[in-house]
């Protein structure tokens, strides 16, 4: 088993104890992530996302004055780009394949606008 | 059966040139064994078998024709998070169940190009979520050496599957150890090239800077003959390098005389298994005698990669994961009442806990107010993490330690708890917070159970990884161990 001391080791003399997520706000973050929970996942992701953010949390105590966040771990790189050129082929009744509900060669959903 | 299965693909690749075997007689080798042990291990989610005998009768035609290529042939297993065109393609999830992919990754397109042959797609943990192979909607792997215990993951099939040798090697996918920590659980070789070496183009995203393809293995020579493969530029991928590709199985034999190796001191801390630790040190000295300079190097801020990995992967996670809306592809649900219930009931239904649990996390670190607290601190810590290994490649030209804090573990032994679970990757997750190369190579045994040896190098150092793996295989023999029954 490992030991947990060693991650925590910098931490949270200072802090409070950790506020455990209440019900509401797992809810507001479920749906956020458009995520139905059942009732009984409800209380189980209560309690372990709590874990993780106490978890997360250690980095609180980190000093990072003056350091600019990694945005991606390859030095000097910037974003690609390729010429305006039209390289695609139509594929559109192939991927239509995985849909679940396709007419006409649109995907159908639910009616939005009553 | 025959013993053709006991040939590394370095073996393989040879036998078939010569003739001494065709490519049918493998695969119908692989197939067999597939059959016969995929009740024990669950290693594969698809087997497929029509169109690996179609191309096996295919490869021994060229190579009777002499128009083979350099692997022509060789029997292959590829982890289900790449995209195999025509073949369902599940990521281990119920979301991607019925998804048949309407083209191939470019590491498949690649290894095809190359003459390899595919039989079949490995279990792994859901959306590549998971470091013991247990959230795969397709029920747990199984590790060959005890299958009370965990394979690792997330690439557990394609470790099984390898360690087993139902095939030679198997492609696989690291995001935060998950090509390593496999390997060293299941006792082979597993290989993480650097970020942007190998493309992404086709494999399902977790976490984009992260994420990164590479291969299991028996041995660091067969890492380096199909990572040739598999390695270089791909302008279907926006952070793929451009940066040629070196003769990384040329490169193996080259003398370790004067290598400088750093010892990573976090690794070596109370959290490490003294058994596990002493299968390292002697190592180590196998290291000292044929001539690399070793020194102690630390890295003060790595211990603290766990939480930073577990701020950024699943932030990326729910923002990739977002694509599963029910609506052009993967799991829907039925009588939807309006647009919101089809997204909250589709997702909800088809991802499992894990993967929801990370959608949830990520979700909750990227929203308003909580955005600086956690993910851009994280991004802070993570270039504080890259700076310790910027410093330590200054004086040293590989670092090595441990793959992993202990052996594998029983199965249900840490689904209870996430952070135990996430614990596990404690060595591995800095080599991808960094973008670095970092190979597993097996080292030894405790309670019969294989333990991993990481190197790890500075950016596109594979040949060197490589190398140094390769001068300890050529000293022992214990990636050549198979567990007992599969022999």
């Amino acid at each position: 088993m490992y030991d947990f001391a060693l991650v925590f080791s910098v931490q949270r003399a200072s802090r409070e104890p950790p506020m455990a997520l209440t019900r509401e706000q797992l809810a507001s973050i479920a749906a956020l992530a458009r995520l139905d929970l059942g009732a009984n996942e409800s209380a189980l992701y209560q309690q372990s996302l709590s874990s993780i953010l106490e978890f997360i949390g250690a980095l609180e105590a980190v000093d990072t004055k003056d350091v600019t966040p990694l945005a991606h771990p390859l030095p000097g790189l910037s974003q690609r780009l390729r010429p305006d050129e039209v390289t695609e082929s139509d594929h559109h009744a192939e991927y239509q394949l995985n849909a679940a509900q396709v007419a006409a060669g649109l995907y159908l959903v639910p009616k939005v606008i009553e | 059966m025959s013993e053709l299965h006991r040939n590394s693909v370095t073996a393989v690749a040879a036998g078939l040139r010569a003739r001494r075997f065709s490519s049918v007689e493998l695969v119908r080798e692989c197939l067999a064994r597939i059959d016969r042990y995929q009740g024990a291990l669950n290693a594969f989610i698809s087997v497929t078998r029509e169109q690996a005998l179609r191309e096996a009768e295919e490869a021994d035609q060229a190579l009777a024709a002499g128009t083979a290529g350099p692997l022509t042939g060789v029997p292959l297993a590829h982890k289900d998070i790449f995209c195999t065109r025509g073949v369902r393609t599940s990521c281990g999830s119920r979301m991607l169940d019925n998804f048949v992919a309407p083209y191939d990754a470019t590491v498949v397109r690649k290894l095809r190009a190359a003459g390899a042959i595919m039989v079949g797609k490995t279990n792994m943990d859901e959306f590549a979520m998971g470091s013991s192979n247990e959230t795969s909607y397709y029920g747990p792997v199984r590790n060959p050496w005890n299958t009370a215990l965990v394979p690792g993951g997330s690439s557990g099939g394609s470790a099984a599957a390898v360690a087993a040798r139902l095939v030679p090697a198997a492609t696989a996918t690291d995001t935060g150890g998950s090509i390593r920590q496999p390997a060293a659980l299941c006792g082979i070789t597993g290989m993480k090239p650097t970020y942007g070496r190998v493309s992404r183009y086709g494999m399902i995203a977790f976490a984009s800077s992260l994420d990164q393809g590479g291969v299991l293995a028996e041995s660091a020579a067969d890492a380096a003959l199909l990572l040739r493969e598999m390695a270089g530029f791909d302008a279907a991928d926006s952070t793929s390098v451009d940066r040629p590709v070196p003769d990384y199985v040329a490169a193996l034999e080259q003398p370790l005389a004067g290598v400088k190796v750093g010892l990573l001191k976090e690794f070596f801390d109370k959290g490490l298994e003294p058994e596990n630790e002493q299968r390292i040190r002697e190592a180590l000295r196998i290291y000292e005698r044929l001539g690399a300079r070793l020194t102690e190097v630390s890295l003060p801020y790595l211990p603290l990669s766990v939480p930073v990995y577990y701020v950024v992967a699943p932030a990326e996670c729910s923002s990739n994961l977002a694509r599963y809306d029910g609506v052009r592809f993967g799991h829907r649900c039925e009588n939807p009442r309006d647009l919101q219930d089809l997204y909250r009931r589709s997702r909800g239904e088809g991802f499992g806990a894990e993967v929801k649990r990370r959608i949830m996390t990520g979700t909750y670190v990227l929203s308003a107010g909580y955005y600086d607290a956690y993910y851009l601190k994280a991004q802070r810590v993570r270039q504080l993490i890259n700076a310790d290994f910027i410093r330590a490649f200054q004086g040293v030209d590989v670092l090595i330690g441990p793959t992993t804090p202990t052996p594998a573990f029983e199965l249900g032994a840490k689904t209870a708890d996430p952070i135990t679970m996430y614990l596990n990757d404690i060595y591995t997750i800095g080599a991808n917070l960094a973008g670095l190369p970092a190979i597993s190579v097996p080292c030894g045994f405790v309670r019969d159970l294989p333990v991993g040896l990481q190197v790890v190098g500075p950016h596109f150092s594979e040949a060197r990884v490589l190398q140094v793996a390769h001068a300890f295989q050529r000293e022992t023999d214990w990636h050549r161990r198979m567990p007992q029954g599969y022999a």
